[in-house]
């Protein structure tokens, strides 16, 4: 700059000369943040791909058209219509009979079994469910579409091999050629399995349903909103604007940092150690599983809401203040509104979380085998989550599917939650 | 140059008044620097500061400024960036309470109230001493709400149709009624810059208050908005005391009846308007007015 006598060339040209490799350094960094962005969408998509192509099938279940006669010599010989009575027959020996009707030529202990074992033992159950609902039943002919066994169900949706010798097969040959009578005469087929989505677990997969675990989440995570919103709303508002600047807040605030990196296993010990053993509560219940998750979720939902309350502009409080609101007006009638769509944000954040988090749960009991679908906070139950990783555990091959299939509910209430956030957001923002 | 003792305040309690007597004009700045040059004390003052210092930690941003304010008066406090003009108008209704680090020691009075009384409540001192900010900052809410905000929360009407009468008349004042009569519930940060400035005056006079302090208002502004501002502060000084901070001097010897000269944290000079920008008594404000720096 000293020395202009040196360097005679114009600026522009000295531009011009390093302009082609500037931009040639830009296009490069361009193209690298494409390719990691398609990549990264590759990944997601290849993930879809296998999980739905894993587990759509598990939305339908095999079905066998059975001529079922509801004999009052099994179901009620007394003649008395006792519930009682009604409940405990032997609704197997009705499908069973069925069974046998079809296939006359049946004969012999082994056979025998092997011809049962085409229906699952949740036909029974069905039978039941209906004679209890309408006794009128008993005496009378019914063709009924009632679920086929597990190994059936996999047998028809292609999932095991017919062409495949019979020592590799879970089939046996005399199965196959009942299953391809059946078949023939359109008497078995897959239909919508509505009981995977309403129905309980069971250790027989073409039962297992997701709902107890849906119910169970559900259960869980109204518990943990309502324990984890307000206070750590309350918490980040007094951190944040209430609270006096010295070395015990800066403490408070370097623990509350810390927690959001403890290992939620802890918080599962911690919940085991506090609220069951010290005071009492029943184990494996939602609302036990809602406070250990409250306590996970209450770093990030506390963290993400300080900072929506130190983005809202101090223009804004020094506005209210510079008329005469006072402090608590001021962060309630301003400052808390406009950092709203943060902290409702922060909280979907952490409550997705929540949602996907397995292993404090296992701590307090969460993941019994738990048939019934829970009626309330209370009552023993799992979620889906835990779900996924009891049936992933599973040996039979149709729990495969089913694993599948829940992680597709639970990655559908994941989005579900977050066009809510979105939605939420949008609602608060255009109020300004 | 500026010593800084414990005992200031009693030391500034024996220079109340006038401390003029003695100085030869513009000259001798050893002398002139620890006092103010010029009549600090008002006709009939509405607040009164006596041996102010105000402390940012350690640092003394604000260092022995007696000042009164007087009312149906305008008085511009002019002086070089960081001389801590915003530092002394934010002292009058406390605004400074919201610096942790900030300290002020002194007496300052509004009418006889002292208000750095360690009893004294802020709100209705801040509903009595309104400010407007440099930086237009209206609430993101409707225009109506902006300016019923005060009155709202200190309770001044009963009723929906006293409310909006008091934002009609409040609008009226700060000269923006006509722009926006028909779109009162469209947000107030809608408006252009000008008109967001007039809306946050219009909040201020809603709450009817004594005093209004006015930090900047029109920096942000074009000079047609400018303008409109001074005109309105014109206007403005019939029913309330305005203390106005600006960097211009000419919006000083535009609005102001007084004008007050800071530097360094100092109170160097105060006098009529008139006075300080024809005859600068103190070699500093010469110094200033002239453009030599600042
Ligand atoms: N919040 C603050 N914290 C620390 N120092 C401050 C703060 N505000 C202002 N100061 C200091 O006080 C002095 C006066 O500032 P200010 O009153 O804003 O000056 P002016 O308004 O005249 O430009 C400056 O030196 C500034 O650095
Ligand atoms: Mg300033």
């Amino acid at each position: 700059m000293n020395k202009p006598a040196v360097d005679q060339t114009r600026t522009i040209d000295r531009v011009n000369a390093t302009l082609k490799q500037r931009y040639n350094r830009e296009r490069r960094f361009r193209r690298f943040g494409l390719a990691a962005v398609i990549l990264g969408l590759l990944f997601v998509a290849l993930m879809f791909l296998n999980i739905i192509s894993q587990g759509y099938s598990a939305f339908y279940q095999t079905r066998i058209l059975l001529d079922i006669e509801y004999r009052q010599e099994v179901i009620d010989p007394a003649g008395e219509r006792d519930p009682a009575t009604l409940s405990a027959a032997d609704y197997a020996a009705l499908v069973k009979s069925a069974l046998r009707a079809l296939y006359p030529d049946v004969k012999g202990r082994g056979e025998k079994r092997e011809l049962y074992g085409m229906v699952s033992s949740g036909a029974a159950l069905v039978l039941r469910q209906r004679v209890m609902s309408d006794p009128e039943l008993i005496g009378s002919r019914q063709a009924l579409w009632l679920p086929a066994d597990d190994d059936i169900d996999m047998l028809v949706k292609g999932r095991i091999d017919r062409n495949a010798p019979e020592s590799e097969r879970r089939i046996k040959n005399r199965v196959l050629a009942w299953v391809e009578q059946l078949e023939a005469r359109g008497a078995i087929e897959k239909q919508f399995n509505l009981g995977f989505l309403t129905g309980g677990d069971s250790r027989e997969p073409e039962l297992a349903g997701i709902g107890g675990a849906v119910m169970g989440s559900l259960y869980t995570l109204i518990v943990t909103l309502l324990l984890s919103f307000p206070i750590g709303v309350a918490t980040a508002l007094y951190l944040e604007e209430f609270a006096p600047r010295n070395r015990w807040t800066d403490l408070v605030e370097v623990n509350i940092n810390n927690l959001a990196a403890v290992p939620s296993i802890v918080f599962g010990l911690l919940g085991l150690a506090v609220f069951i053993n010290f005071f009492g509560l029943p184990r494996s219940a939602p609302l036990v599983g809602g406070m250990v998750l409250t306590l996970m979720t209450l770093p990030t939902i506390i963290i993400a809401s300080r900072a929506a309350l130190k983005a809202v502009p101090p223009s804004i409080r020094e506005a209210a203040l510079g008329i005469g609101a006072s402090r608590t007006q001021t962060v309630f009638h301003h400052v808390l509104p406009l950092a709203m769509p943060g902290m409702l944000t922060g909280t979907i954040i952490g409550m997705a979380q929540a949602l996907g988090e397995t292993a404090p749960l296992l701590m307090i009991g969460m993941v019994a085998f738990i048939v019934d679908i829970p009626g309330g906070p209370m009552d023993p139950a799992t979620v889906l989550p835990v779900q996924i990783f009891l049936w992933a555990d599973s040996p039979e091959r149709a729990f495969m599917e089913k694993t599948s299939a829940a992680i597709m509910v639970l990655l559908g209430f994941l989005i579900l939650m977050n066009v809510i956030a979105v939605i939420l957001r949008k609602r608060f923002e255009r109020r300004w | 140059m500026l010593s800084i003792t414990p005992d200031t305040v009693a030391l500034g309690a024996a220079r109340k008044g006038v401390i003029t007597a003695g100085f030869s004009p513009v000259a001798d700045d050893a002398r002139a620097i620890n006092g103010t040059v010029g009549d600090i004390t008002s006709a009939d003052p509405r607040m009164t500061a006596r041996n102010v210092n105000v402390y940012y930690g350690d640092k003394l941003a604000i260092n022995n400024v007696s000042l009164d304010i007087g009312v149906n008066e305008v008085i511009a406090m002019i002086g070089p960036s960081g001389c801590g003009k915003s530092t002394f108008l934010r002292c009058l209704n406390r605004m400074n309470d919201t610096i942790d680090i900030c300290r002020v020691e002194g007496e300052i009075r509004l009418d006889d109230q002292d208000i750095y009384d360690s009893g004294l409540d802020v709100v209705p001192l801040r509903a009595q001493v309104g400010m407007v900010f440099q930086k237009p900052n209206p609430f993101p809410k409707s225009i109506y709400d902006n300016v019923a905000y005060g009155p709202r929360i200190h309770g001044l009407t009963s009723n929906k149709n006293d409310l909006d009468e008091v934002v009609e008349q409040a609008l009226l004042k700060a000269g923006l009624w006509d722009e926006v009569k028909d779109r009162l519930d469209e947000v107030g940060t809608g408006l252009s810059g000008g008109q967001q400035q007039r809306l946050c005056i219009a909040r201020t006079i809603a709450v009817a208050p004594e005093v209004i302090l006015m930090d900047e208002p029109c920096s942000a502004l074009d000079p047609i908005a400018t303008a409109r501002i001074e005109e309105l502060i014109d206007e403005l000084r019939e029913q309330y005391t305005i203390a106005i901070v600006t960097h211009s001097m000419q919006q000083a010897a535009r609005v102001s009846q007084r004008t007050a000269y800071f530097h360094l944290g100092e109170l160097v000079e105060v006098g009529k308007t008139d006075d300080i920008f024809t005859t600068p008594r103190h070699r500093l404000t010469e110094d200033y007015i002239t453009g030599r720096f600042g």
